[in-house]
């Protein structure tokens, strides 16, 4: 499946990018963290919330929706 | 609108409330209230006539306003837009709490301030500026940190908290003291290009703990350090903030809650994620009120002022001294190795100051250079000290060296 993958905040300078095209044949979340912590080592170290079709998923969810996004929580004000 | 505080809408020049007072006629003070109602009333349609003819406020919905509380913790970048549309929709008592001194560099987005308000606390600024604004509100500034042990207190003086801060530690002690005193919380935060809004704890839904259990890993997130932002983003985050805070005071149906609303002002994109509420999350910050004041908050990066005293200073090599008085301040300190940016300033000039040395801050008491060593340190110069007394200390040890 294609996937579209969103970054917000710091993980968009971590990727270089606000969003990006994957190609993913896994199945669960916790596999797509897998191949970005491979593509970019830095995200391991962020606190971030992963959520599919506009909800909050955890790790071990099936991915069945092509819109992903990797949301970290912001302290600036 | 409101008939317990009509005294707020008198002129002096005008009135003389407190002469009729004394004469305690009760149809003179009948009348008198009368005509001060209707003085009033006119005030209030003229200030809010753009509310009042919208069907959807009406004159019910401005005395909502009028009637509301709101405290807004923070008076920076996502507070000083918050308090100024605040101000000037009518929100009767209005609460700002900020310990923080205004520099110049926040002048680009925190526009409450301007030149004159350099070196001020922010909440007793963001008052002045706000008296101008809107005199016929109630303004109460509070010019110190919230912290656990006031937070319950002031937030039960409220309806609505409007979280404004730039820093964890803040945000999950209003989310926990919300809880506690049941109060919706209206959310907002940046980072650099983006923002995000939400409104939590409203109605019985999810919290800021729903969404982020727990505070980043130390290191993990941007926080303490300055990082830039462009200044019109905070304020188009804190307008939201503003809007919010009206929607719930008008009672709305579009309340901002049960979901994040994300924005990048580079891209004009937006994003919205469902938050679902986590009872257990209620349920470990209520199992644990009854301790509340004693929970450390202060679990990341909050600077840790090292404080010295003069005789202890002789035992450091390499000392650069910094006097952050003002220049007419007395006795003057001439040595080499001591360099003069007064307070308001050193936010700007702190590439004067030498980064191979310890630096030793100091002014008249210990007061001010406290506050200068937690500037030096939010600008990475950790290796700082404040002086515990003051320049005539430095003084009466230098003649004791001689």
């Amino acid at each position: 499946m294609q996937l579209q993958i969103k970054y917000f905040g710091l993980l968009a300078e971590i990727t270089n990018c606000d969003q990006e095209t994957l190609e993913f044949s896994k199945s669960q979340v916790s596999d797509l963290l897998e191949e970005l912590y491979i593509k970019y080592p830095l995200l391991k170290q962020k606190d971030f919330k992963v959520a599919q079709n506009h909800e909050i998923v955890s790790n071990n969810s099936n991915i069945t929706n092509p819109e992903i996004a990797l949301l970290p929580p912001f302290s600036g004000g | 609108m409101d008939k317990k505080r009509p005294i707020r809408f008198l002129k002096p020049n005008r009135f003389t409330y407190k002469e009729l007072n004394k004469n305690s006629e009760v149809g003179i003070r009948f009348l008198l209230e009368f005509i001060l109602s209707g003085v009033e009333r006119q005030e209030c349609m003229s200030r809010y006539n753009r509310h009042i003819i919208l069907s959807d406020v009406g004159p019910e919905g401005q005395n909502k306003i009028s009637n509301a509380k709101v405290l807004v913790v923070g008076a920076g970048g996502l507070g000083c837009p918050v308090l100024q549309y605040l101000a000037a929709a009518g929100v009767g008592t209005l609460g700002v709490i900020d310990f923080d001194i205004v520099e110049e560099s926040n002048l680009q987005r925190q526009i409450l301030f301007g030149t004159s308000s350099l070196g001020s606390n922010k909440a007793l600024a963001a008052k002045e500026r706000l008296t101008d604004l809107n005199p016929t509100i109630q303004i109460n500034a509070y010019p110190e940190a919230l912290t656990p042990q006031n937070a319950l207190s002031l937030f039960n003086d409220y309806d609505i908290i409007v979280d404004g801060t730039d820093n964890f530690e803040t945000r999950y002690l209003i989310n926990d003291a919300a809880i506690i005193t049941n109060k919706p919380i209206v959310y907002g935060a940046i980072f650099k290009f983006e923002g995000q809004v939400s409104v939590f704890n409203y109605k019985n839904r999810a919290s800021y703990r729903c969404l982020f259990p727990s505070p980043p890993k130390k290191g993990s997130v941007a926080n303490c350090t300055e990082v830039g932002v462009l200044g019109v983003l905070p304020g188009i985050i804190g307008t939201m903030q503003a809007n919010e805070v009206l929607k719930i005071i008008l009672g709305f149906d579009g309340v901002l809650s049960g979901k994040l609303f994300c924005y990048n002002s580079k891209t004009t994109e937006t994003y919205s994620l469902k938050i679902n509420k986590s009872n257990s999350e209620f349920e470990k910050v209520l199992n644990n009120k009854e301790n509340f004041e004693n929970i450390d908050y202060d679990f990341n990066c909050k600077a840790i002022i090292n404080e010295i005293s003069i005789k202890d200073v002789s035992k450091i090599k390499n000392v650069h001294y910094l006097d952050v008085r003002e220049l007419h301040e007395t006795p003057k300190i001439s040595l080499d190795n001591c360099t003069q940016i007064p307070l308001k300033e050193l936010g700007t000039k702190i590439h004067e100051i030498p980064t191979d040395k310890t630096i030793i801050a100091f002014c008249q008491s210990g007061i001010r250079s406290n506050t200068a060593a937690e500037i030096l340190q939010k600008h990475n110069i950790t290796n700082c000290f404040s002086l515990k007394e003051g320049a005539q200390a430095i003084i009466e040890q230098l003649k004791t060296e001689l």
